[in-house]
């Protein structure tokens, strides 16, 4: 830090010297511009690696594949499988109701709307966007469990998430149909295609590459929030694959939990399980954005 | 390049292509099913943010109508008591002080980061870092929360002794208890490396924008290389930065798992942000949760409705400042 801070004090100085002081100016703007660069990359790459020396060490076969059942969490071993399961699920039904009700708003949105609903739902699409998740949370917790009676379940998680998830998914999508060249539209509807069909068969396949990226995206981002699963789905030990009933379990919850208890096995155990949950948004990032790339020539441009 | 990043980040462009094609007086039964389900999925969406602001405002109301202290001002938190007494003034100090600090810290290295990947890295460099900072922004929260606990707080202690012996004086760096640094002012430092990530994404897009003549004129007037940035990349981009900042904003205010994991909260509220205690909105429902009763859980709906309150204000904000310059930028089209 302060190596740097004497760098540019002294480039400044000399530079001001021997070409002038717009030049010297310059000279201090480069250097506080790549200082910041690397200012910010010291702490995330300092994540990346933190996450993957500890979290390499907890994980292999058994770690995945058993839960913590019948353990005191002062012992070492143990695993994420019922964790990992109430994730996959909860993410899965978030996604079953998300999508669907994404893509046809953005549906709606592109191809029919007009005038001041369609106004208004993108406006509240985008306000959507911004809603905390932790309020998400408290909203299906004052309908789901404290007006209709239910108990923590994952399936109250997956609303919740699905509450999340659906403006991204309206935007991404809106995004891609809007990149759909209107001479595909126009010649379809020449042919006297209605036009519902012609948004089956032609506009939604031609933009079907990106918005399945879009989708996967927000997978990624509701994989790893953890907020409305604490207040919906409560946690447990026990491998529980009934989404329906009773409490269940999720990777970033099993994080907050382990940390939550403090041993030194269960902090290992929450690094093992945050290096799966990385591995997995990142892997589902990286495929998105693949299949964007893979599919980009097709849309058009 | 990718076209990802634009479907999540930039500001909606102008109206569909869509929108031109009217087809008129169709009168297919098919038509009519897709209309309606479509409209119908719009109509459901915004019926959820009805309901949400609804039933939050209900269970508040039978919150804040038990409520014995003052709401807005009591700096207590305790619903389960005789009489229960509850009130938002810490939460309400914490949250807004910890997004002040992440903000302070993260726009400025957020804009000199953007400005690094658009105008001054090589281009072979600049493609990859884009994608870097791309994976960066989905990170989980609650990743950056163990790290924060685990490895910056030990870290920051340094940094706190340091501010403590020299700025002391000025009361907010006044340190006067020992222990790890789990403050108000680590929070903010860990919510301004986990904001970095989308500010400088929606930074550097509004400055890849920025009209390459405008930069090659002020470059032909003999311009330095700062000159151009100053003259013509950062008043271009200047509503794009605050609206990013606007959105890095609205992530902070709404942050609970990192908060929750780094804070060692209580219910004071101190200047002294260096020293332990305080605690955020999020935080608070996240910690308190699991011990309350139902009116216990209706006192935190209360805390959240304002935190949705908050967020909302930030976020239209944001959206205002856009739109505006959506504007700004047609006409000069």
């Amino acid at each position: 830090m302060l190596a740097a801070l004497f760098f540019v004090l002294a480039t400044f100085a000399i530079t001001t010297k021997v070409e002038g002081s717009r030049q010297g100016k310059d000279r201090v703007a480069t250097s506080v511009v790549w200082v910041c660069f690397i200012l910010a990359l010291v702490p995330l790459l300092s994540l990346a690696w933190v996450t993957i020396t500890k979290g390499i060490k907890v994980i292999d076969g058994y770690f995945l594949t058993h839960s913590m059942s019948g353990l005191l969490d002062t012992d070492e071993g143990g695993g994420i499988y019922h964790a990992l399961l109430g994730t996959l699920e909860q993410v899965g039904i978030a996604t079953l109701i998300a999508a669907p009700v994404g893509l046809l708003t953005a549906v709606y949105l592109v191809e029919y709307g007009r005038g001041r609903l369609a106004k208004t739902v993108t406006f509240f699409v985008d306000v959507m966007t911004g809603i905390p998740s932790i309020v998400a949370g408290l909203f299906i917790l004052a309908t789901w469990n404290l007006m209709l009676g239910f108990g923590p379940s994952g399936f109250a998680g997956a609303l919740a998430l699905a509450i999340l998830m659906m403006p991204v998914v309206v935007r991404s999508t809106e995004e891609m149909l809007k990149l759909v060249p209107n001479e595909l539209r126009e010649a379809s509807l020449a042919l006297g295609v209605p036009k519902w069909r012609t948004i089956l068969k032609v506009v939604l396949p031609t933009a079907i590459g990106g918005i399945t990226t879009g989708v996967m995206l927000a997978v990624a981002r509701i994989t790893g929030e953890t907020a409305p699963v604490l207040l919906l789905v409560f946690g447990t030990k026990l491998i529980n694959p009934n989404p329906f009933e009773g409490a269940q379990s999720s990777l970033p919850l099993y994080v907050y939990e382990q940390y939550v208890v403090g041993t030194e096995a269960s902090i290992d155990r929450a690094w093992g399980a945050a290096l799966v949950l990385i591995a997995f948004v990142m892997i589902l990032n990286l495929v998105a954005r693949g299949i964007a790339r893979w599919k980009a020539p097709s849309t058009g441009r | 390049m990718d076209i990802t990043t634009e479907t999540t980040s930039s500001p909606p462009p102008p109206p569909g292509p869509g929108t031109t094609l009217a087809s008129k007086g169709s009168s297919h039964a098919g038509d009519r099913v897709f209309i309606g389900l479509s409209r119908g999925s719009g109509i459901a969406l915004l019926v959820i943010m009805a309901a949400i602001a609804a039933f939050l405002t209900y269970r508040t109301g039978l919150a804040v109508s038990k409520d014995e202290a003052n709401f807005l001002t009591s700096s207590e938190w305790n619903p389960a008591g005789d009489p229960p007494v509850f009130g938002i003034a810490v939460l309400l100090f914490g949250t807004i002080v910890s997004s002040i600090i992440a903000m302070a810290v993260a726009v400025p290295v957020a804009i000199g980061i953007a400005l690094f990947i658009s105008h001054y890295a090589p281009r072979r460099l600049a493609t990859p870092l884009a994608y870097v900072v791309d994976l960066l922004a989905a990170v989980p929260s609650i990743i950056y929360g163990l790290w924060g606990a685990v490895f910056l707080v030990p870290h920051l202690d340094g940094l706190n002794q340091w501010l403590d012996q020299y700025l002391g004086w000025t009361y907010i760096f006044d340190k006067t208890s020992d222990g790890p640094a789990r403050n108000l002012f680590t929070v903010g430092i860990l919510l301004a490396i986990m904001i970095l990530p989308i500010v400088t994404n929606v930074t550097r897009e509004v400055f890849l924008q920025s009209p390459k003549m405008h930069e090659e004129a002020a470059l032909a007037l003999g311009a330095t290389r700062w000159e151009v940035m100053r003259m013509s990349v950062l008043p271009f981009g200047r509503s794009g930065i605050i609206s990013a900042s606007m959105l890095g904003l609205g992530r902070a205010l709404g942050e609970t798992m990192a908060v929750a994991v780094v804070l060692s909260p209580s219910f004071i509220i101190s200047g002294r942000l260096l020293d332990p205690g305080g605690g955020t909105f999020a935080q608070n429902i996240a910690a308190k949760f699991n011990e309350a009763d139902e009116f216990g859980r209706d006192a935190l709906i209360a805390s959240g409705l304002v935190l949705f309150v908050i967020t909302l204000l930030v976020n239209g904000a944001a959206r205002w400042i856009i739109g505006r310059r959506k504007e700004y930028s047609g006409a000069n089209a």
